[in-house]
């Protein structure tokens, strides 16, 4: 037996130096968990690691292709971030996602022909398609979103269902129903019109980057200084309380599905108005997971999605160099993604609570002698 | 309908089952002690990957469920160390095990091969249909129940183990003390601590032998993303099942049965689209989620252990 025990013993206010820490050695950590696998895989953990860092951040080009997958990221992490913080457990991002592009695509292919007299213009179409792409993302989310407020049905489950069948009907659209009859039997829709498109900024970096922000800055504000903001805070931290102060559990419920079911539905449209220019394979490639970790990651916090965002589009580009130069699995990227998330679970525990080394107190004590 | 079919569809059902059976049992385990881990997919996932590549370079089918069930308990064990001991956010966590039980399963995908090449496409030793004489030729049901594979027939142990376990053995009361009531069973003597990580191993290793059913019998071999969902279908299922093993069974043979009647339309060459065909088992679980929620609602009780998803805390008895 050790000489000593080991207990967690509660802080009585959250540790400000542990809060900054403890993130940066579970990033430390993940990295070297990372560094194990690479070395039994056969590859050098520092080059790697300094390939993926180069390809990430390395110039002017890979930081819009960081930016590039920052865009879609921001706004997922945003979506769960804001679910989360009621409890909420929005695991359907990436299905809200899809929709959001199915939506976009639609319009931009089908909805342009049945309004031809509308003019061709992007001041008219991109806000329409954002508009559809949103109300497609927020009815995705706001089915389970009714099932939780009325019936009590489990979200996580009903979320993440909707991933299935949105991903799959998508399939279903760019494969069948939508394929492009002149795409020499590619399975892809039609590309979408010109002014149907998100100017480009740099490279292929979009004004979805902008959207993005302004979406981010958009639910500070309503989440950090509005009432209902106050009322989704308080039902997360303390439902009993926001039920006995008359919170409307059930409207706010909704409220924050169709907020965040609308923010994973443009960044659909970002992907598709901004990347693809059709329906094709790639747009479910796993951005509403990856949000769920860059919202925990940034403690849910608004600002904090814009940097972590940041970061993991870092990893995941870094992951694609990686491929390309040296052929390692880009899977790389999502084992690292899923360790660091991991680590950084395992070690918030130290932000309210102290590690006690407790000496143990040898066995049989002679009885204390008594004053004479 | 004629009898040959439903024959055919039975078969399906049960093997197309298995792998859910295990890991719902996987997951009734582990939630019956008040942890909640949603990483079956992950773990699932992991257990698929590790059984055909341990399977294929021991070329024996035996050692790829072993090294599912040691990878499965292990990835348990990491959940378990996060959630018991590190008191980390139990929902967060098993989001955390999938995304990277996922990532892991398709690195290693890739990598465990012959030499370092993929296991895509390679052919291992697999489980097969072991009929038992007398029993597999009863009518209707005996090609189905009685003409699986062993790993199918060890299913049906398990499933009247746990069930007996559970209800009528001591340490099984004991399990689901900790569940409903933690301090109570604390306060009889029971570890809370030590029962919730025995049981989410447990679990763990469960889930392990569903993902490892799905690459060494029902789908032979290895594919990125094999287990499609399933881990999450579990889940519903355990809820459905309200915690019960028997009623899990028949919860999983119904969604194996959907299956089986995807396959049956494929084969005869349907004019369903494929990928509307697949949405079937997704939109089932969400529908008989909704249902038994709702038929939940009006019974006064819902099945949930009571403290599910509750970190339990020795001196903080909230």
């Amino acid at each position: 037996m050790l000489p000593f025990t080991l207990k967690f013993e509660r802080r009585l206010t959250v540790s400000r130096v542990a809060t900054f820490l403890s993130p940066l050695a579970a990033l430390l950590l993940a990295l070297l968990f990372g560094a194990v696998l690479l070395a039994t895989a056969g590859a050098n953990p520092w080059t790697t690691y300094r390939a993926m860092f180069t390809g990430a951040f390395g110039s002017t080009y890979n930081w819009t292709e960081t930016l590039v997958k920052a865009t879609p990221l921001i706004l997922t992490g945003m979506s769960v971030a804001i679910a989360f913080r009621m409890l909420f457990w929005n695991i359907g991002a990436e299905g809200q996602l899809v929709m959001g592009g199915i939506a976009a695509a639609w319009t931009a292919l089908f909805l342009t022909e049945r309004l031809a007299f509308l003019p061709d213009s992007p001041w008219v179409w991109l806000p329409l398609m954002m508009i559809m792409a949103i109300i497609a993302g927020a009815i995705w989310g706001l089915i389970p979103a009714l099932l939780k407020a009325y019936l009590n049905v489990n979200e996580i489950i009903t979320t993440l269902m909707f991933n299935y069948i949105a991903i799959l009907w998508y399939r279903y659209l760019f494969t069948t129903a939508w394929k492009d009859p002149l795409g020499f039997g590619f399975p892809g829709s039609a590309e979408i019109p010109l002014y149907a498109r998100l100017p480009r900024i740099s490279g292929r970096l979009h004004l979805g980057i902008i959207l993005a922000i302004a979406a981010v800055l958009l639910i500070w504000v309503i989440m950090d200084k509005t009432r209902r903001g106050y009322e989704i805070r308080l039902i997360g931290e303390n439902r009993r309380a926001a039920e006995y102060a008359g919170v409307n559990i059930i409207r706010n419920i909704i409220l924050v599905m169709v907020m965040s079911g609308g923010l994973a539905g443009l960044a659909g449209l970002a992907e598709v108005a901004g990347i693809s220019f059709r329906l094709q394979h790639g747009l479910a490639a796993g951005y509403g997971f990856t949000g769920i970790i860059v919202a925990w990651l940034a403690r849910l916090n608004p600002w904090g999605v814009v940097l972590v965002g940041v970061l993991l589009a870092g990893l995941l580009v870094g992951g694609d160099q990686i491929q390309i130069s040296m052929g390692l699995p880009a899977s790389v990227a999502l084992v690292l993604q899923g360790a660091i998330l991991l680590f950084v679970l395992g070690s918030e525990v130290f932000r309210s609570y102290r590690l006690r080394i407790i000496p143990r107190a040898p066995v049989a004590l002679p009885p204390p002698e008594e004053a004479a | 309908m004629d009898l040959n079919l439903i024959v055919s569809i039975l078969n399906i059902a049960v093997v197309a089952g298995t792998s859910l059976v295990y890991a719902t049992l996987g997951e009734i385990l582990t939630e019956r002690s008040g942890i909640l881990n949603l990483g079956v997919e992950g773990i699932m996932i992991m257990g698929a990957v590790s059984a055909f590549a341990a399977a294929y370079h021991s070329n024996s089918a035996w050692v790829g469920v072993l090294t599912a069930m040691l990878v499965g308990g292990a990835l348990a064990l990491v959940h378990a160390f996060l959630t018991i001991t590190m008191r980390a956010e139990q929902v967060v966590t098993g989001l955390a095990i999938t995304i990277a039980g996922g990532g892991l399963a398709s690195f290693l995908g890739q990598k465990l091969g012959p030499a370092g090449a993929p296991l895509v496409g390679l052919i291992g030793p697999r489980f097969r249909e072991i009929p038992i004489p007398g029993l597999s030729q009863l009518p209707l049901i005996g090609k189905a129940v009685f003409s699986q594979d062993l790993l199918v027939y060890l299913m049906y142990l398990v499933v009247a183990l746990v069930a007996y376990f559970l209800y009528r053995t001591r340490p099984g009361l004991h399990l689901r003390a900790v569940g409903e009531n933690p301090q109570t069973a604390d306060a009889l003597g029971v570890s809370v601590f030590r029962v919730r990580y025995f049981y989410t191993m447990l679990g763990g290793v469960l889930m392990g032998v569903g993902g490892a059913h799905l690459s060494l019998a029902y789908t032979p071999g290895w594919t990125e993303n094999l287990t499609g969902g399933r881990g999450w279908i579990a889940i519903a299922l355990v809820i459905f099942a309200a915690w019960d093993p028997l009623r899990a069974l028949l919860g999983a043979l119904l969604f194996g049965s959907v299956n089986a009647i995807q396959f049956r339309l494929q084969a005869q060459g349907t004019t369903i689209p494929s990928n509307l065909l697949n949405m079937l088992p997704y939109i089932l679980t969400v529908v008989v989620l909704v249902l038994t929620t709702w038929l939940e609602a009006f019974r006064k009780r819902v099945g949930a252990p009571a403290a599910l998803g509750l970190p339990y805390n020795r001196e903080e008895r909230t």
